[in-house]
């Protein structure tokens, strides 16, 4: 039978199922064209992502931290990659011996390799920061949940003898001290993130678009000079071993440019491996400690009343019988002199002879001077912890008070800002502020304290006080013309002097010309010695000397011998 | 009219290769670049090391121990330098 003879097909069906076959099919037209418009109009932008995250990746890209480096570009300071060592304790079920392998690797005890394991946390360091050597051979240990990751690491190849200059940083790579701090803005990066297309195989394929380029953190170029911190920090060292002294200190600085060209302190200890470190070994003594300038100070008032025209420098002054008595208090003279000049007065260091001098000033030119010496405000170096001394306004001052002051007692001062005043006699008068980065053009002058021809008589009284009949010849440098001041102070202990003393010595070379100025502290020399030209003017010597002649500064005096003979001390100073 | 259209399925065949092509030529060159930039990267990090290598062995410390200890050299005294004015 024929498909168009079915009888079927004559039979009449009711009109209303076409219609309503019709309908349906137009219904479920109409439920997937608003799906669509679901997916592609509501929900476009989740789904979008979603598909993005299957084969794209946002990489971050690190930025390194800058590197600090001396005057000549050696390297001080520098960040390599390392690796850390981390685990999802719930993951990392090691057996003992492999426990005990990754222990060995890792340079741990297995108790405490055991006892992070066990912890009830996600997330456990294991050990940071570890050569990537070793970490490629935990890697190939392949042990379960131990993970690794990139880190910075900081090293100092000079160590412990730039520490306090150079600070450290965090396990984070984030400046914590000294430099590391104070220009933290600049060394640190700021890390950058691509985002880009991978493939199955994880290679990377095209980049999207670059998010943010990182931003590699910046050199910084110190106007520390190696070699003369090595000197610097060396004889220091052999300084405080020879006279058992609690601490030191010493200060070098270009007196053309005022840029920091060495700052040692002791005790230091090494930026590389600061486990156990105590608050003494961290102290930046040369910024953060104040002391009682004792007789370094002398020359500041002389040179005012100098200026001031109330003196000239062969003006006579009595100052038998070696001690004078203002309101109700004496002071002293260690040896009494009699009738000396002005320059005299410097040369021996007579407190009586300075004190008579600064009777003559009044407080407030004293004040004056004194503030614009910078003393009693900080350097504002950037260093954390930095302090400006003790310097008390003038209105307060009595005449006793005037008098100790203008042979240091009485106002205190850190070593940097001493360092810093002596400025104004190796230079024409002037004071230029610090910088502890090496400068492109040196500042012309800086704020005018003394006339030029103050400063040159005060600097021919500073060389005759380091000549025979000075209280410092052992500050003498064969070859060169050296001037400086002594200086021995009480330690002022709970208000009360106490009997241990600070010795200091401040001078530049070379007299003609001067180029460096420095400054040297010693805290507590306890071996019998304690004078300022017995223990602190010999490191002076031996600094300034190696200094001057890394530096290449030629030589300004004709070679002779020390001129004074061995056994012979110089003529001790007054406290 | 069906050569004009065979033509043209022609052209647009040759596009549509050409574009297959450079596109993987492009990223053939991205993976290339990828790895200079990587080493890149790692020769920086080595250089970084390299530097830190040669400061510690070049430390003053150690040069100034060679020097006395090995070498027997020591300050010359201050009679036996003479000092020359370079020419300006």
């Amino acid at each position: 039978m024929k498909f168009a003879n079915s009888p079927l097909l004559s039979q009449r069906l009711p009109a209303w199922r076409a219609r309503f076959i019709a309908a349906l099919i137009l219904l479920a037209f109409g439920a997937l064209a608003a799906r669509s418009a679901y997916l592609q109009v509501v929900n476009n932008d989740f789904l979008q992502q979603k598909g993005e995250s299957r084969y794209a990746r946002v990489i971050e890209l690190s930025a390194t931290r800058g590197r600090i480096v001396d005057r000549d570009g050696d390297i001080l300071a520098v960040s390599t990659p390392v690796k850390s060592i981390w685990a999802i304790p719930e993951d990392a079920r090691l057996t003992p011996p492999q426990a005990r392998e990754l222990a060995a690797l890792v340079e741990m005890d297995v108790h405490e390799l055991n006892r992070r394991l066990a912890a009830e946390k996600d997330f456990v360091f294991v050990k940071r920061q570890i050569p990537p050597d070793t970490a490629e051979k935990v890697a190939a240990l392949n042990l379960p949940g131990i993970h690794q990751q990139r880190e910075y690491r900081r090293y100092y190849p000079v160590g412990e003898v730039v520490s306090h200059v150079l600070g450290f940083t965090g396990v984070d790579d984030k400046g914590q001290e000294g430099v590391e701090l104070a220009f933290e803005a600049r060394l640190a990066g700021k890390p950058g993130s691509r985002r880009v297309i991978k493939d199955r195989l994880g290679h990377i394929v095209e980049d999207v678009e670059s998010i943010k380029p990182p931003r590699e953190g910046e050199d910084i170029t110190l106007a520390l000079d190696a070699k003369v911190q090595y000197l610097a920090f060396t004889y220091l060292k052999q300084a405080l071993a020879e006279h058992k002294a609690k601490a030191g200190g010493v200060v070098v600085l270009d007196a053309r440019t005022g840029e920091v060209l060495a700052l040692a302190n002791l005790p230091t200890y090494n930026p590389n491996n600061r486990g156990r470190l105590s608050g003494a070994q961290l102290r930046n003594r040369a910024l953060t400690d104040v002391f009682e300038p004792g007789s370094t100070m002398k020359p500041f008032p002389v040179a005012l009343a100098l200026e001031k025209g109330r003196f000239r420098a062969d003006s006579q002054i009595q100052t038998a019988p070696g001690r004078l008595t203002i309101g109700d208090a004496t002071i002293h003279d260690a040896h009494p002199h009699g009738l000396l000049t002005v320059a005299q007065v410097v040369q021996k260091s007579s407190n009586v002879g300075v004190a008579k001098i600064a009777a003559t000033l009044s407080p407030e030119e004293m004040w004056r001077m004194f503030d614009a010496l910078g003393f009693g405000q900080p350097l504002r170096l950037g260093f954390p912890g930095e302090v400006g001394g003790r310097l008390r306004p003038f209105k307060t001052w009595r005449p006793i008070e005037q008098a100790t002051m203008s042979y240091g007692h009485g106002i205190s001062v850190t070593l940097m800002q001493l360092a810093r005043a002596y400025l104004v006699f190796a230079r024409d008068g002037d004071l230029l502020p610090l910088s502890l980065t090496r400068l492109g053009t040196p500042p012309l002058a800086g704020n005018t304290v003394f006339s030029a021809q103050t400063a040159h008589e005060v600097r021919a009284m500073l060389e005759m006080a380091v000549q025979p009949g000075g209280t410092a010849t052992r500050a003498q440098i064969p070859g060169y013309r050296v001037a400086g001041k002594t200086g021995t102070a009480h330690k002022l202990e709970g208000g009360q002097y106490a009997d241990r003393y600070v010795a200091v010595f401040v001078g530049f070379a070379p007299a003609s010309d001067p180029r460096l100025v420095v400054a040297v502290m010693i805290d507590e020399p306890s071996a019998g010695k304690y004078y300022g030209g017995d223990v602190a003017a010999p490191v002076f010597a031996q600094v300034m000397d190696g200094s001057l002649r890394a530096l290449g500064v030629a030589p300004d005096a004709p070679f002779k011998p020390l001129q004074v003979a061995r056994d012979v001390a110089p003529e001790p100073e007054n406290l | 009219m069906l050569r004009l259209n065979l033509i043209l399925i022609a052209i647009i065949l040759a596009s549509a290769l050409g574009g297959v092509a450079s596109q993987h030529q492009a990223r053939k060159l991205f993976t290339t670049l990828e790895r200079e930039q990587e080493r890149a990267r790692q020769l920086e990090i080595e250089w970084g090391q390299l530097q830190l290598e040669q400061s510690t062995w070049a430390s003053h410390a150690r040069i100034e121990k060679i020097a006395r200890e090995r070498l027997r050299m020591k300050p010359p005294a201050a009679g036996q330098v003479l000092a020359v004015e370079a020419p300006q």
